[in-house]
């Protein structure tokens, strides 16, 4: 059997120092009613007929040579290196590193990871990562909570599943959610202000939103703090690198998905979670905290710290449930902030931006894919659509090109620096193509 | 070992991106940051040198023994990474047309069919993340299966002493009032403790099987039972199905809910904390509350996402961790219908075996045969010569193997729990009983080097509770 390197000789030898006879013997106390005869399961299947097997799963899926889709999940360029470093064996198949003396390379990876998510996003502090960007919101909108806080006010224009997400996690703990209303694709700031009052724990804006737009986050969160409510911002983490940090907007916590730092779309996952907070969020921040010490000789050492916050020692008064995390994913994000430094980061942020507004002006001159919006937009947005957009997306499909998102009324679409002028010229060429068989 | 901003160089830098191809178009100068990101400024090399020191301050499965209970460190075949990796599964977006990913929802879907076999399951979610996100999935659908009936006065849920700490942190997320039921002297739930406590306001009860000090409860049927007449549900931690999968399945032992650890009990790596996977598998019955995108096989073959009724929605972006997920599935082709029950008996032969060779000087929490991890207590030899359970773990460390879990379960005093896994041969488990021994005469003969003890690591004890006094959670430049 694979991977179970024990002979018949050496069972045999174990079974005789454990006293028993036969492997059953060691599930006698199963009772005999309840033991599986055999399991409905194909046979074992040796390395080359797995390899096969998945192979030909592979296979059925469709890799696009160009990608316009983004929507919460974004295809950017991954240095080799981000690839040769986090799949060495010994990252991939260590635990939690409980052990801080035969740990410290992982806890010092870790260390390094939140002091860049906390460069990133300006706060002081994060945690050692959570599951993705929507598991990071509603965690956030949890620390919110106070009491006679029960309440949050979340964006319309925030990821629907990181609202969705929001929303589960809210059935379990019982606190209320409203979503603030939208203005011309971006959150109603008048709206917003009407619907503050005392009983707010938080309010969550997403910048850029949903669509793409910028928002007014300095607006939001003046208003959230006016009535004492915590204003929790998700961002993206390569736009952040170029733009204004969640902390000069005055968030109290700031979260998103690391996707973009390195890690392939994947279906989907792994992604990893970022969660910075300032200092007086701090001891209800969820999940692992690497925190800086010393040894028993003075010299610098890493530990698992502030452990006093989670379940193992807290159990059902924990901030959280959280135990495994995404290290590995996180160590991907730190390899990919290392090796674009902050120089690269804001390239790959510029160029984003430049390559969409050119994708933009050149689209949305093509009648009936007028832009949905009047606001500026970072490297997503949305266009009209002059027909059914799976037209649309069909006659892109047949080019190889992944094209944009149907959302309500329009296509979101979006642009990265892993898009060649030539293959934006290409999708505007069929774009017209549309046009003019829809008119 | 310097950190990597300490090799951090201003002016340095990696060549990745190229010159913009189209018309630079500037960011309005008030969306701009006032000052860049102090990220690292370093060549490639620099980072290479980095996180080559780095992965030598770290102990991997690959590097030795890592018997850490209630974690199952079993090995991770390269194969799983290498199909992980296809481009077919790692490069396609998630949002794509469902007709272009029919592979990636035949793998998911294949993987349910083959975990809801081993567990007797009717359906099965790939959403959660990892362990706790699972089990705050099955609490969630069974919170909706009671709101659902208009049962809302169910406000409790049963959980044994002996429970990992993520049972009581979840119940608690979704709502719930935790009722700690005691375990009785040989481990097992108490059961007249559990008919006391259970009522009408009684929504489930958390249980793993066998339980965190790795005893099999014969009485499951009797427990689940108590459970359902009083109606509430049975949710089963999967923490632990390593043991007896492909002996007996959740789903038989009146399991409602579940969820799995696939990092755990089917080899996917724990890359230093994570990403896991957690799916969860339920009965027919809380099938209408599974969360959203549960891949479903048409008549005609094809596969598309569908979403459950009642469905509890979302617990994260997307499908779940996928990639995690194929690796998954690469182990199960591998394991098919037999190595289930092969896995769980080697892993329980080899617990049975490393608990009878150190019962020669160690005391055992619990005595008789084990399932895949047994608990030591250095409660006598602590009181004998001072040595701890801590201290007998860091001596460890000395030898080059990772130490058992320590202090866990927390109702065994000085605990030190050892779970050996089927991937470890006799000889690997002799040298560490020897390892043992040789430390237990050490606590007699010289308890001071345990007690200052490790010597050969990197670094020696570090300053936890000077490190949560005064947390330090970032570089400061």
């Amino acid at each position: 059997m694979s991977y179970i390197p024990n002979t018949d000789l050496e069972r045999k030898q174990m079974l005789d120092v454990v006293g028993i006879k036969h492997l059953d013997d060691l599930f006698t106390v199963v009772p005999q009613n309840l033991k599986v005869e055999c399991l409905d399961l194909p046979e074992p299947m040796s390395e080359l007929e797995v390899s096969k097997t998945l192979r030909a799963m592979a296979a059925k899926n469709k890799v696009y040579a160009s990608i316009f889709r983004g929507a919460g999940a974004y295809q950017h360029y991954i240095p080799s290196i981000v690839k040769s470093v986090t799949s060495k064996e010994t990252f991939v198949s260590a635990y939690t590193p409980y052990q801080a003396e035969i740990s410290q390379g992982v806890l010092q990876s870790i260390f390094e990871y939140q002091t860049m998510i906390s460069e990133l996003t300006g706060m002081d502090a994060s945690n050692a990562s959570v599951y993705d960007g929507p598991s990071a919101a509603a965690e956030a909108m949890n620390m919110t909570r106070e009491r006679n806080r029960n309440k949050v006010l979340v964006s319309a224009a925030a990821h629907p599943m990181a609202i969705e997400s929001i929303a589960t996690y809210f059935f379990g703990n019982e606190m209320e959610m409203e979503l603030i209303p939208l203005k011309d694709g971006v959150t109603d700031m008048d709206a917003l202000a009407s619907m503050l009052n005392n009983n707010i724990a938080g309010v969550y804006l997403q910048h850029p939103n949903y669509f793409g737009l910028l928002e007014d986050a300095q607006k939001a969160g003046e208003l959230a703090h006016s009535v004492g409510a915590k204003y929790v911002m998700s961002v993206n983490p390569i736009a952040t690198s170029l733009m204004k940090t969640p902390r000069e907007y005055g968030a109290d916590v700031a979260v998103g998905d690391g996707q973009p730092l390195g890690m392939p779309l994947s279906f989907g996952g792994p992604y990893v979670g970022f969660m910075a907070c300032t200092n007086a969020m701090l001891r209800k921040l969820p999940g692992r905290i690497v925190g800086e010490t010393v040894d028993a000789e003075g010299s610098r050492a890493f530990v698992l710290t502030l452990q006093a916050r989670e379940q193992h020692i807290r159990r059902e008064k924990a901030s959280s449930n959280i135990c495994s995390n995404h290290a590995l994913m996180a160590m991907v994000a730190s390899v990919y902030m290392s090796a674009m430094g902050p120089h690269g980061m804001a390239e790959a942020a510029q160029l984003c931006y430049s390559k969409a507004h050119y994708a933009a002006s050149k689209i949305s001159k093509i009648p009936g894919f007028e832009l949905q919006h009047k606001g500026d937009f970072f490297h997503e947005f949305v266009t009209k659509v002059p027909c059914d957009p799976r037209k649309v997306l069909d006659l892109l499909d047949k080019k190889d090109i992944l094209g944009g998102l149907p959302v309500e009324n329009g296509i979101l679409w979006a642009v990265t620096e892993m898009n060649s002028k030539d293959q934006i010229d290409t999708l505007v060429n069929v774009l017209k193509e549309v046009s003019r068989s829809c008119n | 070992m310097q950190l990597i901003f300490e090799r951090s160089r201003e002016g340095r830098r990696c060549a990745i991106l190229p010159k913009s191809d189209v018309p630079v178009v500037a960011l309005p100068a008030d969306q701009l940051r006032s000052q860049a990101p102090k990220l690292p400024m370093v060549s490639e090399i620099d980072l290479s040198r980095h996180y080559t020191e780095l992965e030598k301050h770290v102990h991997g499965v690959n590097d030795g023994f890592y018997p850490l209970g209630s974690c199952t460190m079993k090995y991770n075949p390269q194969i799983n990474n290498e199909m992980a990796s296809l481009p077919g599964f790692a490069n396609i977006h998630p949002l794509q047309d469902e007709s272009t990913m029919q592979g990636a929802m035949e793998m998911l879907y294949t993987a349910k069919e083959y975990l809801c076999e081993i567990t007797g399951m009717d359906d099965m979610t790939f959403q959660p993340a990892a362990g706790a996100h699972g089990e705050f999935t099955g609490i969630l659908m069974m919170k909706a299966y009671h709101h659902h009936r208009g049962d809302k006065h169910r406000t409790k849920i049963m959980i044994p002493d002996a429970a990992h700490g993520t049972n009581p942190a979840t119940a608690a997320m979704a709502g719930y009032t935790v009722v700690t039921i005691p375990s009785d002297e040989n481990g097992f739930v108490n059961l007249d403790k559990l008919r006391e406590a259970v009522g009408p306001d009684t929504a489930g009860l958390m249980l793993t099987n066998p339980n965190t000090i790795g005893i099999f409860d014969p009485h499951i049927c009797e427990i689940t039972d108590i459970i359902h007449e009083a109606g509430g549900l049975c949710y089963y931690d999967g923490a632990n199905l390593n043991a007896v999968m492909g002996v007996v399945r959740p789903g038989d032992m009146g399991f409602d809910v579940i969820h799995l650890n696939l990092h755990k009990s089917f080899s996917t790596p724990h890359g230093g904390g994570g990403p896991g996977s957690g799916p969860v598998g339920c009965k027919s019955i809380l099938a209408p509350y599974l969360p959203k995108y549960n891949v479903v096989k048409d008549e005609d073959g094809t596969f598309r996402f569908d979403h459950a009724p009642h469905t509890i929605g979302m617990m994260r972006g997307f499908y779940g961790n996928s990639l995690v997920n194929v690796r998954a599935l690469s182990y199960l082709l591998t394991l098919g219908n037999v190595g289930p029950r092969r896995v769980a008996e080697n892993a329980v032969l080899n617990a049975n075996y490393m608990k009878n060779r150190l019962a020669e000087k160690f005391d055992i929490a619990f005595p008789g045969i084990c399932m895949h991890e047994f608990v030591i207590t250095m409660s006598r030899v602590k009181k004998e010569t001072g040595v701890s359970a801590l201290d007998m773990a860091k001596g460890m460390l000395d030898y080059g193997i990772h130490p058992p879990t320590m202090y866990f379960p927390i109702m065994v005093d000085e605990a030190l729990m050892v779970e050996p896994t089927e991937t470890e041969s006799k000889e690997t488990m002799d040298e560490a009983v020897q390892i043992y021994l040789d430390l237990y005469e050490k606590a007699y003969s010289d308890p001071q080097v345990l007690k200052t003890a490790p010597h050969n690591t990197p670094i020696r004890r570090p300053d936890e509770v000077g490190a949560a006094r005064n947390p330090k959670v970032r570089y400061l430049f």
